[in-house]
């Protein structure tokens, strides 16, 4: 009998944010082109672990998995990823999941990150519009323009650049590039910009863009290579301006 | 005078332009949606959203539109709301560029425009190749800004279980489980509008999201709330063949100038740019030289599956045809098309700027869904709305591409309002109705997840899901027999047997994705049975819905809505279509119209 090739996989399981965490291993048939949301499939359909132990399916998040919603995001062999677009044959094995850190834990994969919709919030990060009636086009606005904001509006809101900032950690609460890097879009636009300075005093002080340490993690881990950096960048010298002139603007 | 509360139940592009409608006229705002509204499947339309512009001097009107999309839908659609979408449809334009979404622009400064499948106007806007991601943002933040200002309250990991209909079949609010603490809960409302999206997990593998279950459709329609249309399943001709998923080529890459073709041998397994163009075979090229590569998507779907199946011309030992996109310039690709080719790119590492891309047909859309009204987006239960992929309005036999995001909005657009009018002229509120009725829902769903998570059994909701998914894909996609449909239907009635004996792998009370997984499976089920059933009556071919042995539309007998109805078992009834505006002519795309 020829043996099936086998995909071994660790997962880090936790009933929740209060109970201890422990290591589950699976053994699963190799196929080709598997990622890791298939091997959480395999492990729903079949709960065992490879010593024959009866478990229950892994609790995660996910939904488009194409990389476009943000939801699968986790901790794979040590780094942030997107478990949809994680190819088990370009990586090391046994594969290890695990939760985000920086993040509660809600049961085994899945993580509360809330907290950056709250931020987007605090940023205002949106186009005040005086409502949906029809008042005929928006502002015009260059080709040049449009492709310098175009690649900031595809954040995923996933959480891996705070999961990898050194910056975001239990005694500091960096509001994180993604954020920042809002607060960048909506300043750029025409109607946005009308209205930079609220979104800029949100960002300033504790927490806010001065928190930056210049680690530049953020925008290698980035799956959607946005140019995190240059928005922090960009916004911290927004920031300094208004901070200095901003009493003349009034 | 008192005050009215809605719910709203999804948070896609209809959902939330529904909210933003229904907060903007100061009625306040529950909004339910199992992940964050920010992760819904609208993030997954890639190439863009229709509305006649006209702004390449071709001559586009939004009568041409509103023509195109009765005669892509093979005159099955209501005319009246298709009309009223087309004509509103520029307007929705300029509010999401108002609202600041990175459309492409002009030299000019204005609005870009595509072509797409099923017509010859430039009529898409888009912005790059992620259109349905930036629309979506645009409306979350708008909620996110009432949400910040009190009018909207979230539930987000919250999913649907029930309506609370009172004696009187009104709809009083709703019942929902918290995802995490699996608390069923009720809420009440004076009308609920549900968007709850696509139901691509009935066919196992689509281009749907996870969420995509069709759940909620499946559970109103036990509570007496009609569906229509189901037969009518839209299968996108190129799709990324995946195990987990089938993952959208947008027809933007065929808008942007992408040619489909296959090797004219067969077997013939030379890398695909050393086969000289003239042993190329541009089939939807040659076979429908007026729309070539941008006919219809039914249309393009059987033509692959026509090459592949029958001519056996398939790219070598492999089930897919040829997307190329190697002639156009990497500038314009990357500036138009990133999305889309990154995740080709991503998902198979073969850049499709250099090398064709290998595709095949994946379901994708249902036509049809939860029967509303020609002017409300009502169902046929005082108080119940539905809006965008969830209900059949606006897309007949077959949808055209870049429709549906305009279809949303749409929808979203008139549902809010009528809703909240309904609400305010409704004599007793949902705080007048007796609380036993909410009480006895509550109690009704909490024994449901009780006896799942206490029953021990020998099936697994994987299992059956996945066995479902085939039977839906092999006998009621691209080409149905009524032989194989009446099979198909038994074995989703034996699936359903077998789905009284699942055993829940999880107990936990606490974040337990398996209970709520088993309890959409049986609504998936209930769907799947409407779907096959309206298939296996309908004796014609009409736009998606092809039966080789009735390959005539036949409007005499069957250009009609298909309604079915709960009545303790399926009930299918046929109601006659609006329509008014356009008479019905054959549907060609060899020729022009």
């Amino acid at each position: 009998m020829d043996e099936t090739k086998k995909v071994i996989v660790r997962v880090k399981r936790q009933l929740g944010s209060k109970e201890k965490p422990h290591w589950e291993e699976f053994a699963l048939d190799w196929r080709p082109a598997m990622n890791a949301i298939i091997c959480l499939r395999d492990i729903a359909e079949r709960p065992v672990t490879r010593d024959g132990k009866p478990t229950t399916p892994v609790v995660y998040d996910s939904n488009c998995l194409e990389e476009v919603c943000g939801s699968c995001a986790m901790v794979i062999n040590g780094k942030a990823a997107m478990a949809c677009s994680a190819l088990i044959d370009s990586l090391e094995q046994p594969l290890r999941l695990e939760p985000m850190t920086k993040f509660p834990v809600i049961r085994d994969l899945a993580v509360d990150r809330s907290v950056m919709f709250q931020n987007l919030k605090r940023v205002r990060a949106w186009i005040p519009i005086d409502g949906t009636y029809d008042l005929g086009e928006g502002p015009r606005m260059s080709p040049d323009m449009q492709a310098k904001a175009y690649p900031l509006t595809r954040c995923i809101t996933c959480g891996n650049c705070l999961e990898v900032c050194p910056q975001v950690n239990e005694h500091n609460a960096f509001i994180g590039a993604a954020i920042i890097s809002q607060v960048r879009l909506f300043n750029m636009h025409p109607t946005g910009a009308m209205h930079a300075r609220e979104r800029l005093e949100a960002v300033m002080g504790s927490g806010g863009v001065e928190d930056c340490g210049n680690a530049q993690n953020c925008v290698q881990i980035c799956p959607k290579q946005i140019p995190l950096t240059e928005s922090i960048a960009e916004v911290n010298r927004q920031a300094i301006k208004q901070a200095i002139f901003g009493w003349l603007m009034g | 005078m008192r005050e009215p509360k809605i719910s709203i139940i999804g948070g896609g592009l209809a959902g939330l332009m529904a909210a933003i409608r229904v907060a903007e006229s100061g009625v306040p705002v529950d909004l339910f949606s199992i992940v964050p509204v920010k992760r819904s499947h609208s993030v997954c339309a890639q190439g863009g959203i229709n509305a006649a512009k006209n702004t390449k001097g071709e001559g586009d009107s939004t009568w041409k539109h509103f023509d195109d999309s009765v005669f892509g839908g093979d005159f099955l659609a209501n005319q009246t709301p298709v009309k009223n979408m087309c004509e509103a449809a520029p307007g929705i334009i300029d509010l999401l560029d108002r609202m600041g979404v990175m459309f492409n622009r002009t030299p000019e400064g204005l609005l870009d425009y595509r072509r797409f499948g099923g017509t010859l106007f430039h009529r898409t806007a888009f912005a790059g190749a992620t259109t349905g991601q930036q629309l979506l943002y645009a409306l979350d933040e708008q909620v996110r800004r009432f949400e910040a200002e009190g009018k909207v309250r979230k539930f987000e990991g919250w999913t649907f279980l029930s309506a609370v209909i009172d004696e009187s079949r009104i709809c009083r609010g709703i019942c929902a489980m918290d995802l995490r603490s699996t608390e069923v809960r009720t809420f009440p409302a004076d009308a609920a509008i549900f968007c709850t999206g696509g139901i691509g997990a009935i066919f196992g593998r689509s281009t749907n999201s996870v969420v995509c279950t069709g759940s909620a459709q499946g559970s109103l329609f036990l509570q007496g709330v009609d569906y229509a249309n189901g037969e009518f399943i839209q299968v996108h001709p190129t799709a990324i063949p995946g195990e987990d998923k089938l993952r959208l080529m947008s027809e933007s890459a065929r808008g942007e100038g992408g040619r489909v073709w296959v090797p004219k041998r067969a077997g013939d397994t030379r890398a695909p740019l050393s086969i000289p163009p003239k042993e190329r075979f541009y089939f939807l090229e040659e076979w429908y030289p007026k729309y070539g590569n941008l006919v219809p998507r039914d249309i393009a779907t059987r033509a692959i599956h026509k090459i592949v199946f029958e001519m056996n011309l398939g790219i070598a030992d492999e089930a897919a045809v040829y997307l190329d996109l190697t002639h156009i310039p990497r500038e314009t690709l990357d500036h138009k098309l990133e999305g889309i080719l990154d995740i080709y790119e991503k998902f198979l590492g073969v850049d499709p700027r250099i090398e064709p891309m290998k595709v095949f047909p994946g379901m994708h859309y249902t036509m049809g869904g939860t029967w509303v009204d020609n002017e409300n987006q009502a169902t046929n239960v005082p108080g119940i709305y539905a809006a965008g992929e969830c209900e059949y309005q606006y897309h007949g036999a077959n949808r055209l591409g870049a429709n549906s995001l305009v279809s949303c909005i749409y929808g979203g657009m008139v549902a809010g309002p009528a809703a909240v009018k309904y609400a305010r002229n409704l004599e007793k509120g949902c705080d007048s109705v007796p609380a036993d009725i909410f009480d006895r829902e509550r109690a009704r769903q909490q024994e449901i997840n009780d006896r799942l998570l206490h029953q021990d059994g020998t099936e697994n909701p994987i299992t059956i899901w996945k066995e479902m998914g085939q039977i839906m894909t092999e006998h009621v996609t691209v080409v149905r027999y009524n032989k194989n449909l009446e099979k198909a239907d038994a074995q989703l009635q034996a699936l359903l047997e077998r789905y009284r004996k699942i055993d829940l792998s999880d107990r936990t009370q606490w974040s337990n994705q398996t209970l709520n997984f088993a309890r959409e499976l049986e609504n998936m089920l209930i769907l799947a049975r409407v779907i096959t059933l309206g298939a296996l009556a309908r004796d014609e071919s009409r736009g998606a819905h092809y039966k080789p042995e009735f390959p005539e539309r036949d409007d005499r007998n069957w250009l009609k809505t298909t309604r079915a109805k709960w009545t303790g078992g399926i009930q299918l009834s046929y109601e006659p279509v609006d329509i008014s505006h356009i008479p019905p002519r054959a549907r060609r795309y060899d020729v022009s119209k």
